[in-house]
């Protein structure tokens, strides 16, 4: 379970100090899945980083199965187990797909262990293990790698930056997919996604809208979604793909 | 290789990753002077009756062959020169083998330039391995300086892999290569310096004929207050394709100048050079700390893999 105890955070921006994320309060209970939308601008992504250590809080506490994780950096609290895909996926060159996994599982992955989690993502193993994950692979590959690596290290908290952005509507079918299978499968974690995409939103336990970095709506997903379909933050795909999805 | 010592025996297995006797042809060289050699049906080494070093002739259809020719340096204040011409014959598959390695414990300087020339022949495949190492705490520096001469006859591919990661104080490399009809050139070129260290390294590849062609792809690393220059041009003299790359990364106080260049000289030569230098990622630290690796752990797993 996380808790955030009235988190803020601000930075300096063109000289002034300005508030992005403003006295949060906010629990995620175990294996909840929880998608936070909001319009542009509102500090998802900056929470995201918050949770993950990436960023520190100005105020406030964040607990981790009760233990206080405010002060921790990012390695402790990979080991701790909360993971993070980012919105844009990291770049390496050198650094094979095989490698990328096997650090992330923290332990000598065999190459049938690695297959297992690139066919969770809907990549065939054998085309892909020995890539190096460098520009040579597309937006969507990239994305599904990067969501390959929080699923190998077995977490406790997962959180998922916009999975959607940057990648074409075909891929977009697929990593619902992947959040769909997320959800079925008895993993004992929590997954927090950051999405504006009404097909994601619809597979959440719970919803909370982020704006100007403050919490505006947090609810059961039934309760949630009516209020907000339609708008700029539960945004529906491309009709002709929901078609072809039929 | 009786006459090996521990420290000659772990410098061959840095440079060489040789346990034993190599199979095949050999030449090992040790303090100046050869300790061991193997010649076959196909490759044949002989001393030079002039000057220092060897000459190496492959017959012609020699495939699947190899040739080791690995130095060892453990004496401090050990200075040499030494010639090899390698004579590759036409049809040949073959893979050479070379580097060197320095141990010195003494005040004195320790220095060995290699100068490599290859002729080689129609229609042929080589793949040449050169790697360079250094060890030893004394005062005295370990050099460097290779000189590597490629001639490539007709549709013929020669496929240079060079390494230098750890322990060299000072090293000027320069390989010239010449190309005719067909003629294939990749060159794969891996180069880290630390501490104090100083590092020069030259390409000169020139595209004679048509359908001729040059890969050359250097990646580096530089760290502590260690200086790199990498000059690295291709003159295309034809209807022939030509890419440099220098790809750098720096850290702590290290310098590089990197100077990728092209000259065309034919309307028809295609040419393309690139270059890049910049510290490690913020955001590939932070990934992989975000796996669970440490600061350190992460720049080490990054420049691993850059340098793979």
């Amino acid at each position: 379970m996380l808790e955030l105890k009235n988190i803020s955070f601000g930075a300096e921006s063109t000289g002034s100090y300005k508030e992005i994320i403003r006295d949060i309060s906010l629990t995620i209970p175990d294996n909840r899945f929880v998608v936070i939308t909001g319009p542009n601008g509102g500090g998802k992504s900056t929470l995201a980083k918050l949770i993950a250590g990436i960023e520190q809080p100005s105020e406030g506490q964040m607990l981790l199965d009760g233990e206080d994780i405010t002060g921790k950096t990012i390695t402790e609290r990979a080991k701790l187990g909360i993971g993070f895909a980012f919105q844009q996926p990291v770049r390496f060159k050198g650094i094979t797909v095989l490698d990328l996994l096997r650090i992330a599982a923290g332990k000598t992955l065999t190459v049938s262990e690695a297959c297992s989690y690139l066919s969770e993502v809907g990549l065939c193993a054998k085309d892909y293990i020995n890539r190096e994950v460098n520009a040579s692979l597309s937006g969507g590959e990239l994305k599904r790698i990067e969501i390959a690596t929080v699923l190998a290290r077995n977490v406790k908290l997962a959180v998922f930056d916009e999975p959607e952005a940057g990648i074409d509507l075909w891929s977009f079918k697929n990593l619902i997919r992947i959040f769909e299978n997320m959800r079925s499968n008895e993993r004992n974690m929590s997954v927090v996604v950051i999405s504006h995409q009404e097909r994601i939103l619809n597979i959440a336990d719970e919803i909370i809208v982020l704006a100007d970095g403050r919490i505006s709506k947090h609810g059961a997903k039934e309760e949630i979604l009516p209020e907000i379909i339609g708008s700029g933050f539960a945004k529906g795909t491309c009709p002709k793909i929901e078609e072809e999805g039929e | 290789m009786s006459e090996i010592n521990a420290v000659q025996r772990r410098l061959l297995q840095e440079i060489a990753e040789l346990h034993d006797v190599p199979e095949g042809a050999y030449n090992i060289r040790a303090n100046g002077k050869s300790v061991g050699r193997n010649t076959t049906a196909n490759i044949d080494i002989q001393t030079k009756t002039e000057g220092s070093g060897i000459d190496i002739r492959i017959k012609d259809g020699t495939v699947n062959e190899s040739v080791h020719i690995p130095v060892v340096l453990s004496e401090s204040g050990m200075k040499e020169t030494v010639y090899n011409d390698f004579y590759i014959g036409d049809n040949c598959d073959v893979l050479i083998v070379a580097g060197c390695g320095i141990d010195n414990c003494g005040t004195q300087d320790s220095e060995h330039d290699g100068i490599h020339r290859f002729f080689v022949g129609n229609n042929s495949k080589v793949r040449y391995v050169e790697k360079h190492y250094g060890s030893g705490d004394g005062s005295g520096k370990r050099i460097l300086n290779p000189v590597t001469e490629v001639y490539i006859s007709e549709g013929s591919t020669v496929e240079m892999e060079m390494v230098q990661i750890k322990g060299v104080d000072s090293t000027h490399r320069t390989t010239l290569a010449e190309l005719k009809q067909d003629a294939k050139l990749i060159v794969r070129e891996r180069l880290m310096t630390h501490g104090q260290q100083n590092a020069v390294s030259v390409y000169k590849v020139m595209l004679n004929e048509d359908g001729s062609s040059a890969d050359v792809v250097s990646r580096s690393v530089a760290r502590d207050d260690s200086y790199q220059k990498l000059d690295l041009c291709v003159l295309g003299n034809a209807a022939c394709s030509g890419h440099t790359e220098c790809d750098s990364i720096i850290m702590d106080n290290g310098r590089i100048l990197a100077v990728p260049s092209l000259e065309a000289n034919s309307v028809d030569a295609q040419l393309v050079h690139e270059a890049a230098i910049g510290k490690i990622a913020g955001e590939q630290l932070i990934k992989l700390m975000t796996l669970g690796l440490t600061e350190q752990e992460a720049e080490e797993q990054i420049i691993n893999g850059f340098l793979k």
